[in-house]
């Protein structure tokens, strides 16, 4: 079976759903966090009986606190959203809440903007870190192979490969907070460095047999197209990168299903891209590879 | 052979024991019990700005010391089991700013916990200015007896003399004039502000001179003489509880820098129980479906990988206590993330194992040349996985610290028990891919 063959297929699916994910950003964008944007939350539980959110509201509009964002949360409690809150507000706030009925409060976060926007920045700053290492380490890694294809195209296509495996996370996490509000906190980021670590390396045991396999043609000068010693070397890795991906894919749905309330977002992060990661791997990188290395023979000859 | 199987029990037993040292300390409260996080404890976490604006730069290092030194006192007077105090910079990232950190496990009560730390007794003298004798408070506020009063601002002059210069506080029962014994407070100043309050003293007899707590006057005493020795007595309107405290927070110090609560974070205890149980849940059936998802793919492979899985998982409970590792919520879930990454190396060799028995390998050759080529990608894997943790670790706010350091340290446990365990059980079983029972157990999926 020659995989390559049908590389124009396996492009259609991880491009369609790139383009989904830029067009889910532009159109909807992604809603920060309090803890990258600043901003308060108070999680309570009625104790006795949960008064409706709508009298939530009606409550806390004279406490001139901005937006306030009421959900419900679990049998009895509320989560509220808003600016950040110095101390005397939240007590005003808990005292307006205990108005409505027995409350007690179950957790209460409040960052003030300037540490907000210093995680921002540094998590924007995380994430160039970690693409420029690993396009090093693969120029690295790769440096002894040339022929037929040069080694900075490996890291140009791993980029690439990366670059779809964080946009669909990120897709959908713009899709989910306009329709559920969802919003990307400092774990969301931490999930995406992860995916970047974790996901290339599929892509680098893909490469890793290609390079192989190219060394032992030489060795036994055996003359063999570069698409068929490519298709050659994924019908080889195809197992185990299905498998070390549903490995973790196991844990991080026991994590999603049954974990922390805390954790839950951060595992469905993990899933997407790990499954982003595994099918780009397999049917966008090497393939991208077949097609530049088939181009510029064109180009040349 | 022998010496593998040797070997392969020694693993065992040391597993084994291992193992009974993280059960034994598990549940105890004790030194080697786990550390958990605000988050999954219940407790307080408070984000203080610092001002520094006003000090000159090469104090201030000294000044974050001291405040760290102050704050601790404080936190430490209030009883909390393990208080953590202190200080950060925000890097140029945050335009330089210093922080404070407080960690107060176990209070939920943030409002108890922000007034006991930023109970700054501000303890002030002024002298009074001519003319204003009898003017000295606003008349609004004259009317509940016994109030600490609102000063007249224009009334006073600074005189250079606060609460910095203080050596000591100490309670003491003066006679107030009537027959009762009142609560006053003795203060003594240091060399320096013996110095200032004689100055003071001296060049102004006969004048009232305000003495103001937190911007409140308390009393205003007239200047008979010149006080060389550095002594002041405060009284007024103090009952002996209030005089008391005041003489605590004087002794606890004063902030030498202000500084301004930025970020606040309670969360209730009942919270981070169900939190640690739901982790504790997702933990154990992720770590089950996974081996049986090994043992059916892999089978002999697979057991060993579970073997050595095990192995893997309490070794890390057992770092996580000795180190000690604080346990948060992202670090479960990066420890239960790592559970998956640290079977991937088996899932490689095991791999890797099969095409060498396919190539028409011995079996104990194919399981030599499995892992030794195996070991490359799981090299290169690895390091990127480190790249990663590594940057989250700087990246890190505590919550993220906690995932990139359980994180990390799963991914360098992992390579050895992934390669050395493995390898020794596999070997020290010496089954042979030859016969019909080993054909089974080693080659899953392979037609002969």
């Amino acid at each position: 079976m020659n995989i390559t063959k049908y590389e124009k297929y396996f492009f259609i699916l991880p491009l369609i759903l790139s383009l989904l994910a830029v067009a889910a950003i532009v159109l909807w964008g992604l809603k920060p966090g309090i803890d990258l944007s600043g901003g308060s939350l108070l999680q309570v539980t009625y104790t006795d009986a949960r008064p409706a959110a709508e009298a939530i509201h009606e409550a806390v509009e004279p406490l001139n606190l901005g937006e306030v964002r009421v959900q419900p949360t679990g049998e009895s409690g509320y989560i509220l959203r808003q600016r950040d809150l110095t101390n005397d507000e939240r007590n005003t706030l808990l005292s307006t809440l205990g108005t409505l009925g027995k409350v007690q409060e179950d957790q209460f976060n409040s960052v003030g903007p300037i540490i907000g926007q210093e995680l921002l920045r540094k998590a924007w700053i995380a994430i160039t870190l970690v693409v420029v290492l690993i396009i090093a380490f693969i120029a690295f890694a790769f440096r002894g192979v040339s022929k037929p294809v040069a080694s900075w195209k490996y890291g140009i296509v791993a980029i690439v490969t990366l670059l779809h495996d964080i946009l669909v996370p990120l897709g959908l996490f713009a899709a989910l907070g306009h329709f559920f509000g969802a919003e990307v906190d400092a774990l969301f980021i931490v999930a995406l460095l992860t995916i970047l670590g974790i996901s290339i390396n599929d892509t680098i045991v893909v490469f890793d047999r290609i390079r192989e396999n190219l060394r032992l043609n030489e060795e036994h000068h055996k003359r063999e197209s570069y698409d068929e010693v490519v298709g050659r070397s994924i019908v080889q890795t195809i197992a185990r990168s299905i498998n070390t991906s549903m490995t973790v894919i196991i844990v991080l749905a026991a994590l999603y299903f049954l974990g922390p309330a805390a954790t839950k977002n951060f595992a469905l992060t993990l899933i997407v891209g790990m499954v982003a990661g595994t099918y780009s791997s397999i049917f966008l990188a090497s393939p991208m590879l077949v097609v530049w290395e088939r181009f510029s023979n064109r180009k040349s000859g | 052979m022998f010496r593998l199987r040797y070997a392969a029990v020694v693993i065992l037993i040391a597993a084994g024991l291992v193992g009974y040292f993280v059960y034994a300390t598990t549940g105890t409260g004790g030194r080697f019990d786990f550390k958990l996080g605000l988050d999954l404890s219940g407790g307080t976490h408070l984000v203080y700005s610092a001002d520094v604006s006003a000090l000159p730069a090469e104090q201030v290092a000294d000044s974050l010391a001291t405040l760290r030194e102050v704050i601790e006192r404080r936190v430490n007077a209030f009883g909390v089991g393990e208080p953590i105090v202190q200080t950060e910079q925000g890097g140029a990232l945050g335009g330089g700013e210093h922080r404070l950190i407080v960690e107060l496990p176990g209070i939920t009560d943030v409002d108890e916990a922000v007034k006991m730390i930023g109970a700054t007794p501000l303890l002030e003298f002024k002298l009074v200015k001519q003319g204003f004798e009898n003017n000295l408070e606003l008349a609004s506020t004259s009317t509940t007896p016994g109030a600490p009063l609102i000063p007249n601002p224009d009334a006073f002059e600074e005189t250079g003399l606060t609460g910095k210069y203080l050596s000591r506080a100490a309670l003491e029962f003066g006679n107030g004039g009537a027959l009762v014994t009142e609560p006053t407070v003795r203060v003594d100043f240091n060399a320096e502000g013996t110095q200032l309050f004689s100055d003071i003293t001296s060049n102004n007899v006969n004048r009232p001179l305000g003495i103001f707590l937190d911007g409140r006057l308390v009393s205003s005493p007239t200047i008979r003489e010149a006080i060389t020795d550095g002594t002041a007595i405060i009284s007024g309107n103090f009952n002996a509880e209030s005089a008391r405290e005041l003489v605590r927070n004087l002794n606890l110090g004063a902030l030498p820098v202000p500084i301004v609560l930025s970020s606040t974070q309670t969360i209730g205890a009942t919270l981070g129980d169900e939190a640690v149980r739901a982790g504790i849940l997702a933990g154990i059936v992720g770590f089950l479906a996974l081996c049986a998802f090994m043992i059916l793919w892999y089978r002999l492979p697979g057991v060993i990988a579970v073997v050595s899985l095990l192995i893997y998982i309490v070794l890390m409970l057992a770092l996580f206590k000795l180190i000690p590792v604080v346990l948060t919520a992202a670090g479960i879930a990066g420890f239960i993330l790592s559970v998956g990454l640290a079977v991937d190396a088996n899932v490689l060799i095991a791999e890797r194992l099969k095409e060498e028995l396919a190539a028409g390998k011995k079996t104990d050759a194919a399981i030599r040349e499995g892992f030794a080529r195996a070991w490359l990608a799981i090299r290169d894997s690895n390091i990127a996985h480190i790249i990663a943790g590594v940057i989250l670790f700087w990246f890190g706010t505590s919550l993220i610290k906690g995932f990139a350091l359980v994180f990390g340290l799963g991914v360098l446990v992992s390579m050895l028990s992934a390669i050395t365990i493995s390898r020794t059980f596999l070997l020290a079983l010496g089954i042979s891919a030859e016969s019909k029972f080993g054909h089974f157990l080693l080659r899953s999926g392979l037609r002969k």
